[in-house]
């Protein structure tokens, strides 16, 4: 594997991810994940010292197989109820920030 | 006649309502003094309803006065805060689920009301079950009901605090890594992860969804069958689940192990693990000798990889999973918003507690572009390995025996600064989910501190009737255990 040596791409860019996952953090907390984030991921390469040419990778316990159902419509959830949990609504919807101008 | 909750099992307790010497409504009070006894210093409930516990059971007794049946007919269950129950909060020990009422029961919910169970409490849990120590809850913690300085484990450490604590017959909890059988370990009672598919996930809020399992934890072996056998079955809101059939499961137990073959993984009894619980484990495989079973060891040789595999999987699925908290659908919104992305970034910030963005960081790494294949797709790779690994043990033995946890309960606050150390304790239960097998945790003895032990019999997938035999067995072997024991 490229990303098992010691080059500056094996850390982890804490900020940048934190990104992608739509997740404010503090100067703090880059630190803090920063060093622990490194200290997991020097564990997990690991992984790359086994040789794994030819192995199937697993992505579920058990084969899935598709599941299929007779198309019949069902009530679903009551609208009132599943709106009394959400932050904020208008006209039987879920509200937002405006998205476009 | 007053009803002694303590160490009361679910089977004694039906027994006793079967022939009216309690009622249902002097169950669920006796747990209710319990847990207002006590619970101020364990801290096993993030909530309980109380007048909804009373008529439910008010019900429940109606119903039996009318010759109704059940097979859990007003018995009160604990419940982890992961599970829906309608009209009852499910913060899963979240700020960004605070003030949620779940609008529908989970499946294995419905399927314990429809034998009329009563469901009673919301038990403390670490955030989204991202945890070993139930110290990650963003409300509070939990303490071991055998020492209160100790964790109960986790992440369903409120679900195993209640039942060892007395202040639950039965509670449920989830196991994505452990999460139930180490709990269940640390606090002295029993747990079971089923096979994965055995029990429908609809309605358990999501961690890791090729690894979640729903299950009991419970005061013996035969409870924990007793609720295996209510939940467990195809549900066409799950297509993971499994549609085979679901056995008697309390037929399967017998006092004896005469005719079973039992497995020691060698790579199981490492160094580092704490002399006293190797003490346990290995008097407790002696006693299953006794019983009639025959002992072989047998390899798992990648285990030492589990914790890496587990890791890379389990962040990268629950970063997925938990894309769905963003303020529009329920629970906590940030203010101050500029725009849509504004408000998720800012509602998750403040919404999500340190142990689950460190995970949701790790888990987006692992799936972002340039690092899928170094780390996602060598983590699936290697579990393949760990499923072949038990596949040719199960050739060999019907069960294996291990300890559940390299150490007893620790002190609150010893590892909650080092994640990867946390981490690591989890190296002997993460691997059945990883293959998707079954797993059981029984008490088999104390440290010389006086901490629990829990014996880990694990078992081909959807064999739990395995399992649950050799726990059972040992465990009339081994006698009574528990705090009300002692």
């Amino acid at each position: 594997m490229a990303e098992s040596g010691s080059s500056g791409k094996d850390q982890i860019d804490v900020r940048y991810v934190a990104r992608l996952a739509r997740l404010n953090v503090t100067e703090e907390e880059v630190r803090t994940f920063q060093r622990q984030l490194d200290h997991i991921l020097s564990h997990v390469r690991q992984l790359n010292s086994l040789n794994l040419s030819g192995i199937e990778p697993t992505s579920h316990a058990r084969l899935l197989t598709n599941v299929f159902r007779k198309d019949v419509a069902k009530p679903g959830l009551d609208r009132e109820e599943v709106l009394r949990n959400a932050p904020s609504t208008a006209n039987e919807q879920f509200a937002v920030p405006k998205i476009v101008e | 006649m007053p009803f002694n909750v303590a160490n009361a099992t679910v089977h004694d307790t039906l027994k006793l309502l079967d022939s009216r010497q309690c009622t249902s409504e002097s169950v669920v009070r006796a747990v209710l003094d319990a847990i207002r006894r006590q619970d101020g210093e364990i801290g096993a409930y993030l909530s309980v309803d109380e007048e909804d516990g009373l008529r439910q059971a008010k019900a429940a007794d109606k119903a039996r006065s009318e010759g109704g049946k059940g097979r859990l007919l007003g018995i009160p269950i604990a419940v982890k805060d992961v599970l829906n129950v309608r009209g009852q909060p499910c913060t899963c020990a979240s700020l960004i689920l605070q003030g949620y009422v779940s609008p529908y029961d989970a499946t294995a919910v419905a399927r314990l009301r429809a034998e009329g169970a009563i469901l009673l409490g919301r038990v403390n849990m670490d955030e989204f079950a991202m945890g070993s120590t139930t110290e990650n809850s963003a409300f509070k913690i939990t303490r071991n009901p055998w020492n209160r300085d100790c964790v109960p484990g986790g992440s369903s450490g409120g679900s195993a605090a209640s039942v060892a604590g007395g202040e639950a017959l039965a509670a449920l909890g989830s196991d994505t890594g452990g999460s139930i059988r180490q709990p269940a370990a640390f606090c002295g009672c029993v747990g079971l992860k089923p096979s994965y598919g055995r029990i429908s996930r609809y309605g358990l809020t999501a961690f890791a969804s090729s690894l979640d399992q729903i299950g009991p934890l419970t005061h013996d072996v035969r409870d924990a069958a007793l609720l295996l056998g209510v939940m467990a079955g195809v549900d066409e809101r799950d297509s993971s689940s499994v549609d085979l059939p679901v056995p008697d499961y309390e037929r399967s137990l017998t006092n004896d192990l005469r005719g079973m073959k039992l497995g020691l993984p060698r790579e199981y009894f490492v160094a580092g693990m704490d002399r006293d619980v190797e003490k346990a484990i290995r008097a407790a495989v002696e006693q299953c000798r006794a019983l009639g079973a025959e002992i072989i060891e047998v390899s798992l040789p990648h285990t030492e990889y589990a914790v890496a595999t587990y890791y890379v999987v389990a962040t990268a699925e629950a970063s997925a999973n938990l894309a769905r908290f963003d303020g529009v659908r329920y629970g906590f919104r940030a203010g101050g918003a500029e725009d849509p992305i504004d408000m998720y970034s800012k509602t998750r910030a403040q919404g999500f507690g340190a142990e689950v963005k460190r995970r949701i960081i790790l888990g987006t790494y692992v799936l972002s572009s340039g690092y899928y294949d170094a780390y996602y797709l060598s983590a699936q790779k290697v579990r393949t390995l760990i499923r072949n690994d038990f596949e040719a043990a199960f050739k060999q033995c019907d069960a294996l025996l291990a300890p559940v946890s390299p150490t007893a309960a620790y002190r609150i606050g010893e590892k909650a600064g080092n994640p990867l150390q946390m981490y690591l304790g989890d190296i002997l239960t993460v691997t059945a989910n990883l293959a998707g097998i079954c797993g059981l945790s029984v008490p088999c003895g104390l440290t010389g501190g006086g901490l629990p032990v829990g014996l880990q019999i694990l078992g081909p997938a959807f064999k739990e009737e395995n399992i649950l035999r050799v726990g059972h067995a040992y465990e009339q072997r081994r006698g009574a255990f528990g705090l009300a024991a002692k």
